[in-house]
């Protein structure tokens, strides 16, 4: 997808990355502008995190091979950079909040001594400048009484105040990509709108952008500017949330969205099957095997993500 | 439904009635310089719930506010610490431990770790035989084609039968689960979040295949979800918990459409709703089950808190007929 927007922070062009011999992303292009936010939405298997995790270039070349580019704005080509470079950006520019804070935050440590440490690493902060920040970013991320929660040990916080302790390191260096891996998807409701708020709220005020890992769509028409949906490795339809998920042209856009459940649905009329195993997938179109309006071309042609108007697809056959 | 005055002929008893069930768990915690205290927490504090049969209830609530706790209650794992927990009239405890009273085959319970639930050494269809057998529901002969029936009943493919737990697929795995709940001939399914963490279709496909269910079986379902979609979706009757309590129930779209109490409003405003602004967080923290204020456990996090709010814990009370909710100052349902 070429960007859609003036000012460019992340392209990513023909991202394709093998595990083995399996093609996990196959020719993903997506692109982000500053201060925006975006939603990658798509069944388990998709291929959502692993597009997260090697932009944040958490992958070694032992686990996965990767072809294509990620231009960030002032740094050139990601996939070129060595790793020395990469851990200056990972924490810095680049930063990411986990599905499961729980996991994610050291047992072992205060959560003060977390955000503590990381303060003053990245940013070379004093013992007490980084004690008195520590307080300032728990107070933003609304955590009451910051400074006494500072010596707590996370298991003694819910699983909402921990997303919160993860979001407030994530933000501590001001980074100007945040991504967020189905931050909520382990919480309830009420903590869930919370705490997309408060992501939102916060990479806003610092005018940085933000690629969120969702599995509800209403959320991510609630959430993010644009949206990229995927299904095993491939991009189906992108665009702007609102156009997309008001008027979907791609069939698995459709599938997605009419196994969404909102109150009142009174019936659901999902097709039957899913994501083929990997052994069976088909290699022009994957969603081929699942498609109710795939051609004959669809199973051993793969359809290129064509652009019109913002929007891109990649269909033989769109609605 | 008859005449009120039928309390004389009493009615077929529900499945379960909980009449103000207290499970108060002891806890020590740290009290000051190497002093260590016990302290009561109240999971359930004063639960009324009736199931009655063939109904569909959902339980809905945020993390510890004691769903899975008052299942524990139901299935007779655990007994109450004060007040009364029923099934069809008799203390439950007493009958999960009469075998005359067919409580463990009656009741089928689908856990939330339904992997976790399943010997992974075992291939489903000897997983899915084991209920059969347990409770000789078949002859030798007969085991097969029984078993091929349930997994073709729960929409798995015979070939899955040979296949162990560690092949399948997070969907095939609550499948195999619903497979086992089934095998026993229930009339009560109980499930603890038995479609969360899945993929939409395959939500929404155990969601069709629970409806179907409940309806050609006849089924009593008690649902724990946090998905007020899910919940209405399935439920006919939803039942809010906050902090050990239920603060609302009723029939679950005039719940959801209209809210009486503000947690539900709450709660329905922070479910997704396509295009719509995200909702305002309720403000304030969720008081700690150890230490609860006075008056309404909800007050500090209410929008529509007034000062007799602080002083009186509000009770459960009828408000239109199938209606109730635990507050003060409850919004206007329109009934
Ligand atoms: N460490 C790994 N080794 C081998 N394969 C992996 C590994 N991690 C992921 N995969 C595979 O890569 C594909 C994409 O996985 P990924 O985790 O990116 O999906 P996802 O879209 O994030 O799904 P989910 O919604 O379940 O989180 C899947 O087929 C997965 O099995
Ligand atoms: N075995 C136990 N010992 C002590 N406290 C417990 C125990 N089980 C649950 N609790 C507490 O009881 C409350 C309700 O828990 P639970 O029933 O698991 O809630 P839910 O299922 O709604 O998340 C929580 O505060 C929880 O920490
Ligand atoms: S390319 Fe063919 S199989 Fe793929 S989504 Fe379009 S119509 Fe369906
Ligand atoms: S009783 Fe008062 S504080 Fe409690 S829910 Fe009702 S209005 Fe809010
Ligand atoms: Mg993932
Ligand atoms: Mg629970």
């Amino acid at each position: 997808m070429q960007t859609s927007t003036a000012d460019p922070l992340l392209s990513v062009s023909g991202l394709t990355l093998h595990r083995g011999a399996r093609r996990i992303l196959d020719g993903v292009d997506l692109s982000l502008g500053r201060g925006e936010t975006l939603a990658l939405v798509g069944e388990s298997g998709a291929g959502k995190s692993t597009i997260a995790v090697a932009l944040m270039g958490l992958l070694r070349p032992s686990e996965a091979r990767i072809e294509g580019r990620a231009e960030l704005a002032g740094e050139g080509d990601l996939f070129g950079l060595p790793e020395r470079r990469w851990s200056g950006l990972r924490g810095g520019r680049l930063a990411m909040v986990f599905q499961d804070a729980g996991a994610a935050l050291n047992p072992c440590f205060t959560v003060g001594s977390q955000l503590t440490s990381v303060l003053r690493r990245k940013l070379g902060l004093g013992r007490a400048a980084a004690r008195a920040r520590a307080v300032e970013l728990l107070d933003s991320v609304g955590i009451n009484d910051a400074a006494a929660r500072l010596s707590a040990y996370p298991h003694q916080l819910s699983g909402g105040m921990q997303q919160r302790v993860m979001v407030a390191i994530a933000l501590a260096c001001n980074p100007d990509l945040l991504f967020a891996d189905e931050p909520t998807s382990a919480l309830d409701v009420t903590i869930q709108a919370q705490i997309v708020r408060l992501i939102l709220d916060q990479t806003r005020a610092r005018g940085a952008s933000c690629i969120f890992v969702l599995h509800d769509l209403a959320l991510a028409s609630q959430s993010c500017d644009r949206i990229v949906v995927l299904y095993a490795g491939q991009v189906m339809e992108a665009g702007s949330s609102a156009e997309v998920l008001k008027a979907p042209r791609h069939p698995y856009t459709r599938l997605l969205k009419s196994c969404v459940l909102e109150i009142g649905t009174a019936r659901l009329e999902p097709p039957a099957g899913g994501v083929p195993p990997w052994e069976e997938m088909p290699a022009g179109c994957r969603f081929a095997s699942r498609c109710p309006r795939a051609l004959p071309r669809c199973a051993g042609e793969k359809p290129p993500l064509t652009q019109e108007g913002g929007r891109a697809l990649a269909c033989w056959n769109p609605e | 439904m008859s005449a009120p005055l039928a309390q004389a002929a009493a009615p077929a008893a529900p499945v379960f009635e909980l009449l103000d069930v207290e499970k108060v768990y002891q806890v020590t915690r740290p009290a000051g310089f190497l002093r260590r205290e016990t302290r009561g927490l109240a999971a359930l504090d004063g639960v009324r719930l009736r199931v009655p049969g063939g109904s569909s209830t959902a339980l809905v609530g945020e993390s510890g506010s004691g769903k899975s706790t008052l299942l524990r209650v139901l299935l007779g794992l655990t007994r109450p610490t004060n007040g009364q927990a029923l099934y069809r009239g008799r203390p439950i405890a007493e009958a999960r431990a009469a075998a005359a009273s067919g409580f463990t085959r009656d009741v089928a319970m689908i856990y939330q770790d339904a992997r976790g639930s399943l010997n992974p050494r075992m291939a489903v269809a000897d997983l899915v035989a084991e209920p059969l057998r347990h409770f000789g529901l078949c002859t030798a002969a007969e085991l097969p084609a029984r078993v091929a029936e349930l997994l073709a009943r729960v929409g798995l493919p015979g070939d899955v039968a040979q296949r162990y737990p560690a092949a399948l697929s997070g969907g095939q795995v609550r499948r195999v689960a619903i497979a086992r709940a089934l095998a026993a001939e229930p009339s009560v399914l109980v499930a603890d979040e038995a479609v969360s963490g899945l993929d939409v279709s395959t939500q929404a496909q155990l969601l069709n295949l629970l409806a179907d269910l409940k309806e050609s079986m006849g089924l009593t379902l008690l649902f724990i979800t946090h998905d007020l979609g899910v919940a209405s979706y399935l439920c006919e009757r939803i039942a809010i918990m906050y902090l050990g309590r239920i603060v609302e129930a009723g029939p679950t779209n005039a719940v959801l459409e209209a809210p009486a109490h503000p947690y539900t409003a709450a709660l329905r405003a922070a479910s997704p709703q396509f295009f719509a602004p995200i909702a305002e967080p309720l403000p304030g923290e969720i008081p700690s089950p150890v230490d609860l204020p006075p008056g309404c456990r909800f007050a500090s996090r209410c929008p529509r808190a007034e000062a007799d709010c602080q002083g009186t814990d509000p009770a459960l009370t009828s408000l239109s007929p199938g209606r109730t909710a635990a507050c003060l100052h409850p919004l206007a349902t329109g009934a």
